[in-house]
């Protein structure tokens, strides 16, 4: 075995020694369903797709992910294990990518426990099942690039309290760029230029196609190098900080 | 053979390790001594590849550490200071997970578990979770990491700090069974364990160093022959 996949398999078995899997999983399969089935009226609106249930899950992330992600590195700082982990035979950016990695099957753990959303709008009607498998690569990116947000900033503290709501919080700026409400205030201050490329990094304004099953490169592209620009900072805080 | 060059890290404006220069070669056991916040952890923190120096090299066997660590880096089993690991994992777990990373398998792997958990008496408690076990035993744990590649180089960062006598002479009769031809840096501030276990003593302070000569010579600088004299001599005005 690699050292990635020794690493990540660590990581993944040590969700599952803690409730924190089982509570997290749960908690978002209740909200998945209340958010669905609620607070978008799946059934009052008498169609047979899932745009009402992606629709709702940026926002589940944007407090589900960070309590994923916050332990990541602050707890490895805090009990010291960095300092035996680093001085590993493996390189750091491996450690790094192999820590996200795992992280990101869990996502996708959750998203795949969503099963029986798919399997009642399949009994209710005929849905695009292409779609919606594109819809659900697109959650899962969009999960991904979240996640890559709260394991570069787990590094930046050893609260995990702190990083949480660091990761909320730049998460959330993140999300809001792509908001019209945004867009509109920006009118006049900013060249239409720059206004165009604040709204272009907005997590949401990507997820808007994919969501509803077309998938473009731009914004699988878009997506891919969130994530890498986030790892990439990441092992630069982690050499930064790790002494402290 | 280590070979540390004109070695210098700095937090800031203070220098925790001062233009140190030493080797150590196989074979020797080095005592490393001083006073709390010496540079004494920073410097294994240096030569074990955690931390960048700011300034200097570490060679080991020829491999130089942050041109070249993944070689460097196998030849060297490390405890850190406080013996950190993962709590939550069973104590057979992350000596499993070590021997992975090591790059242990099959046969191999299950051989190399068995006797560093056999020479760190860890045999009853292999199936406890790291977080239930007592200081002694995690400590041990530790050492059980370190020695699992059978590696040629040993570094232990205060491997007896809060250990009760028992454990403590098991841990010197573990360091003085190992091979001949390991190399050992071993920290501490007990004095009475560089008699006890090394072949060479070194005395740093506000990261310089200040005495590099055998635990017997060193006891001969003072009139009364202790080392505990010789050590406040030297470092009671720092």
């Amino acid at each position: 075995m690699s050292g990635f996949w020794v690493v990540t398999a660590r990581e993944w078995k040590s969700y599952f020694s803690t409730p924190l899997a089982y509570v997290f999983l749960v908690v978002f399969l209740v909200l998945c369903g209340f958010a669905t089935f609620e607070l978008g009226g799946f059934y009052q609106r008498n169609q047979a797709d899932l745009s009402v249930f992606f629709s709702y899950q940026p926002w589940l992330y944007l407090f589900l992910v960070p309590a994923i992600s916050m332990r990541l590195w602050a707890e490895e700082r805090k009990s010291g294990s960095i300092e035996l982990l680093l001085t590993l035979p493996l390189r750091l950016c491996t450690i790094v990518w192999a820590k996200f990695f795992a992280a990101w099957l869990f996502v996708a753990l959750a998203l795949v426990l969503t099963f029986p959303v798919w399997l009642t709008v399949n009994y209710l009607g005929s849905p695009d099942n292409g779609a919606i498998l594109a819809a659900y690569l697109g959650s899962w990116l969009m999960a991904g690039a979240f996640l890559s947000i709260g394991c570069c900033l787990s590094a930046a503290s050893k609260s995990q309290v702190i990083v949480f709501v660091l990761t909320v919080t730049i998460c959330f700026l993140f999300v809001l760029l792509g908001l019209p409400q945004l867009i509109n205030s920006l009118q006049g201050i900013l060249p239409q230029w720059g206004i165009d490329a604040i709204a272009q990094l907005s997590l949401l304004a990507h997820f808007e196609a994919i969501s509803r099953g077309v998938l473009n490169v731009a914004d699988l592209l878009y997506y891919a190098l969130f994530i890498v620009c986030w790892l990439a900072a990441n092992v630069a805080v982690i050499e930064k900080k790790k002494s402290e | 053979m280590i070979r540390i060059e004109n070695l210098t890290r700095q937090f800031g404006a203070f220098t925790a390790v001062d233009n140190l220069s030493f080797q150590v070669a196989p074979g020797e056991v080095l005592g490393f001594l001083g006073p709390n916040g010496a540079g004494k952890s920073t410097t294994m923190k240096m030569i074990t590849g955690f931390l960048q120096p700011t300034s200097g090299r570490v060679d080991v066997f020829g491999y130089d550490m942050w041109r070249n660590p993944l070689p460097a880096k196998k030849m060297i089993g490390y405890l850190p200071e406080g013996a950190p690991s993962y709590g939550e994992m069973s104590v057979r777990d992350f000596l499993a997970f070590i021997a992975d990373v090591r790059g242990l398998s099959g046969a191999e792997k299950q051989r190399a578990i068995a006797v560093a958990a056999e020479k760190s008496a860890l045999t009853d408690v292999m199936l406890q979770t790291v977080d239930t076990l007592s200081k002694g035993y995690r400590r041990r744990v530790g050492l059980a990491q370190a020695i699992l590649h059978d590696p040629q180089v040993l570094v232990l960062d205060e491997p007896t700090d809060g250990l009760d006598p028992n454990q403590k002479h098991h841990v010197r009769e573990l360091i003085r069974n190992l091979s001949q031809e390991k190399l050992v840096i071993v920290s501490t501030h007990i004095l009475e364990e560089v008699s006890a276990v090394c072949t060479r003593a070194m005395i740093i302070a506000r990261g310089k160093l200040l005495v590099d000569e055998t635990p017997t010579a060193l006891a001969a600088r003072s009139t009364t022959g202790r080392l505990d004299d010789v050590f406040r001599q030297l470092t009671g005005d720092v």
